[in-house]
């Protein structure tokens, strides 16, 4: 965390750039960190922990070894986006936004990815996949369930 | 590389770049965006990159890799030059062919060349295709000619020309005039004539003044901002700096989606190199004015691409929005005056500034300027980022450019503006394309998202599932969006469930005009769009979902059944060994059949079994009952 910190100014503007660099670093948001984010930046940790929630990007609790995000935006909604949704959902036995036990994959999804012209589109560890069916759900899992 | 302290010298660089440059020279140009590089184009460089080692031709052929091209469907793509030949749908052993018969010996390959879907036709020529013949194309232009990762390449496009052009032969307040002048609107939504935005926030007297680019690209669907900042991000930041000279800003902000990692990256390293030249920093070109950009993520949050919420995401807070007045122009980032511009806005003031504002304004219709860029996607044959003047009918862009709809279907509305915007129905094909047509049309124009939608797509699950967006993202500051789009969606999924109530839609109609008279900001005064656009035109889809309990295009998964015809079944095992639920039962050579307590509803079925076999169908409404009827007397009585 020191070596994180010393990167940033102490400006309020740096709390974003800062949670987004603790995630990178670590997967996840160590509720641990944020006393020292606060005492950087001279404000409450409260009024950080009200950041971080506030924004979709950060998680307080650790993530899959894969991450797995499904776009749900417009293009992809019309191509089938929802039902690869499902089936991810099925396939993982988790709901989307949640970890498996094993703690192998995280089921996300996001608004958009802007590639929405070769819909619908799966990224996995910022791999993407494009023109995604039902049928290929599967077989891209197993390439992940392996590792 | 020094320093660049004067027009001249900027001249002079440019020459000497052209005479390295040899312009004949043989070169495989790639598109490669995020949607290039989703679809393979990396392997394909590096095919190409080996191959060329292989047989000695590094020096005499060169590779090009770019931002996108906008044909997104035939991606991975390459365009060969000098004579212009464009290649789909690559794969990397088409490579070691592409060198032998295209760049060694001119012939053109046929099998990779597009093929129009109407009359099969080859086309070669990159051209001539119809998908770029109809477009003009002058913000995504350079988009095929540049390196975005090489400043070189931006100046040789004459980069930076416009930028010499205003620091020493205009004033501020000249440039405030000539972009006035041009009719530019602002791109990100509102459409607001950006030269006027310039002069409101030139004549505050706060200092410092900021500037901003929004680079949030909320509206899903819509990707012409990560393009741009993606294939040629000198061209937005040339423009920042024209706009901080007229205005007088010391600082900018782009303000990028964290899901665009390949534009923050390219524009990181734009922003490096235009230090390096002395574009930015202190100094610019030799004068007195100084002025740098910094670049801020967000953070996975819809609403702070709207102005204020922005601001405050920059200074480090949550992204709420706030009332206006004051406006950004009066009180903006840390209270000082400060001018936000969307990234397509900001792309437009180079071409202004070279062409002359008298040029671009003969561009478009009477009070919608210039071009705008459209993602066009959905059910469509040419998915891909479109440039258009404003003013092309609908029609123009879905046919001739789009190619018409996917798989023979029928075209029924495409909804523009994203969650603010709202669906316009096949019979105003042929409405022209600018701000005001598309407000009149009960949509707006947005940032410029097309989703085209067919038979297939249900207009009440479209509305649902904005609302569910808007909802969602609703950051909860205030009341009326909050509940009243929540209410919206309970009401919106009964209906798609088929528990619809006789008196919803006058429900939705009334919570819709609170939701927007009340709302704080645009995220929930624009919110009931998409329902009040799709009630406007397709009421009846609304009442046959209400009182028949039946989805007419198939596609609320509560409401339909899929089934297999036992008459036409063959039993050839497909459906069955490619349903993920495990949901078909049958032999070999026996008719299969469809467990519905099992059956997920994904469609897989439906789109394996063979064409000519056609055994497997979706039923809603009464035809549903029946079949679950027949099929089930046949179960009892085998
Ligand atoms: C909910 C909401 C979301 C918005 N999202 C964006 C966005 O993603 N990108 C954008 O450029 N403008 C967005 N806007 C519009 C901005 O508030 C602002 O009007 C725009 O950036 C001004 O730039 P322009 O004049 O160049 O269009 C949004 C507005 C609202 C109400
Ligand atoms: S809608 Fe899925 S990438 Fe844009």
């Amino acid at each position: 965390m020191k070596k994180i910190l010393k990167d940033f100014s102490r400006n309020q503007k740096e709390v974003v750039p800062i949670l987004h660099r603790v995630q990178t670093e670590y997967g996840y948001i160590p509720p641990e960190s944020l006393p020292e984010i606060a005492e950087h930046l001279k404000i409450s940790e409260s009024e950080i922990y009200g950041i971080l929630t506030f924004y979709k990007a950060f998680s307080l609790v650790p993530r899959g070894k894969n991450i797995v995000t499904v776009c749900m935006g417009t293009a992809c909604h019309v191509r089938g986006g929802p039902q690869i949704l499902d089936e991810m959902e099925r396939d993982l036995e988790i709901k989307s936004g949640r970890t498996t036990a094993d703690g192998n994959f995280t089921l996300e999804s996001v608004n958009c990815l802007g590639c929405c012209a070769i819909g619908p589109v799966v990224v996995v560890n910022g791999k993407y996949y494009s023109h995604i069916s039902v049928q290929k759900v599967g077989k891209l899992l197993k390439e992940y369930k392996s590792t | 590389m020094k320093r660049i302290t004067h027009p001249e010298q900027l001249i002079t660089w440019k020459n000497r770049l052209l005479e390295r440059h040899a312009p004949g020279k043989k070169t495989v140009v790639i598109s490669s965006g995020t949607c290039g590089q989703a679809s393979g184009s990396l392997q394909i460089i590096e095919a190409f990159k080996k191959e060329l080692e292989k047989r000695n031709l590094k020096d005499e052929i060169n590779l090009k890799m770019t931002g996108c091209h906008g044909f997104c469907e035939m991606e991975p793509n390459v365009l060969i030059l000098p004579n212009g030949v464009f290649y789909k749908n690559l794969k990397t052993e088409d490579v070691p062919q592409i060198i032998e018969e295209t760049l060694l010996n001119g012939k053109v390959i046929s099998s990779l060349c597009y093929a129009s879907p109407k009359s099969d036709e080859i086309i070669s020529d990159c051209e001539a295709i119809p998908f770029y013949q109809k477009q003009k194309r002058l913000l995504t232009a350079d988009n095929v000619r540049l390196d975005p990762t090489s400043i070189d390449d931006y100046i040789i496009c004459n980069g930076y020309q416009a930028l010499a052009k205003v620091f020493f032969n205009m004033t501020g307040e000249e440039v405030v005039e000539e972009i006035k002048k041009s009719g530019l609107r602002g791109r990100g939504g509102g459409g607001f004539l950006t030269g006027l935005k310039w002069e409101l926030c030139r004549k505050e007297d706060g200092e410092p003044k900021y500037i901003i680019c929004n680079a949030d690209e909320g509206d899903p669907g819509a990707y012409m901002d990560r393009s741009l900042l993606e294939g040629n991000p000198h061209s937005v930041l040339e423009g920042m700096i024209i706009g901080a000279y007229a205005i007088g800003a010391a600082e900018g902000y782009i303000y990028v989606r964290m899901e665009y990692p390949l534009a923050v990256k390219h524009v990181t390293r734009a922003l490096a190199e235009a230090r390096t030249y002395g574009f930015l920093g202190k100094a610019i070109l030799g004068s007195e004015f100084e002025f740098d950009i910094h670049i801020v993520q967000g953070a996975g949050a819809f609403v702070s691409g709207e102005e204020t919420s922005l601001m405050a995401s920059i200074e480090g807070r949550r992204a709420f929005p706030r009332q206006r007045p004051p406006f950004p122009a009066q009180s903006g980032l840390w209270g000082k005056p400060t001018n936000i511009n969307n990234v397509e806005t900001w792309a437009n003031v180079p071409l202004i500034i070279n062409k002359g504002a008298d040029w671009y304004a003969g561009i478009g219709t009477k009070k919608s300027k210039g071009t705008k860029i459209f993602s066009l996607v959905g059910k469509i044959n040419n998915t891909g980022l479109v440039e258009v003047p404003m003013g092309i009918t609908l029609r123009e862009i879905i046919y001739d450019i789009g190619g018409g709809i996917k798989d023979g279907k029928k075209f029924k509305a495409v909804q523009t503006g994203g969650p603010s915007g709202g669906c316009i129905p096949a019979d105003q094909i042929d409405l022209p394309i600018d701000y005001d047509s598309l407000t009149k049309a009960g949509s707006i124009m947005g940032s410029g998202g097309m989703i085209v939608m067919d038979e297939d797509t249900c207009m009440v699950d479209i509305a649902r599932y904005f609302l569910e967006f808007t909802q969602e993202e609703s950051c909860g500051k205030c009341v009326p969006c909050r509940v009243g789009t929540r209410q919206m969606v309970d009401i919106l999924t009964r209906i798609c469930r088929g528990e619809g109530k006789e008196d919803d839609i006058g429900k939705l109609e009334e919570l819709a005009r609170t939701v927007k008279a009340a709302s704080l900001c645009g995220l929930g005064q624009t919110a009931p769009n998409p329902v009040l656009t799709t009630i406007r035109y397709f009421r009846d889809e609304y009442e046959v979902h209400i009182k028949e309990k039946s989805c007419p295009a198939l596609a609320c998964k509560d409401l339909i059944v899929y089934d297999i015809d036992p008459k036409k079944c063959v039993g050839c095992l497909l459906c069955k060994k490619s349903c993920p639920a495990e949901a078909i039962s049958g032999e070999r050579k026996k008719v299969h059949i469809i467990d519905q307590e099992k059956c997920t509803k994904c469609g897989t079925c439906l789109d394996v079994c063979p064409p000519k076999i056609r055994a497997v169908s979706k039923y809603t409404g009464k035809k549903m009952d029946k079949i679950l009827k027949k099929r089930q007397a046949k179960r009892d009585n085998p």
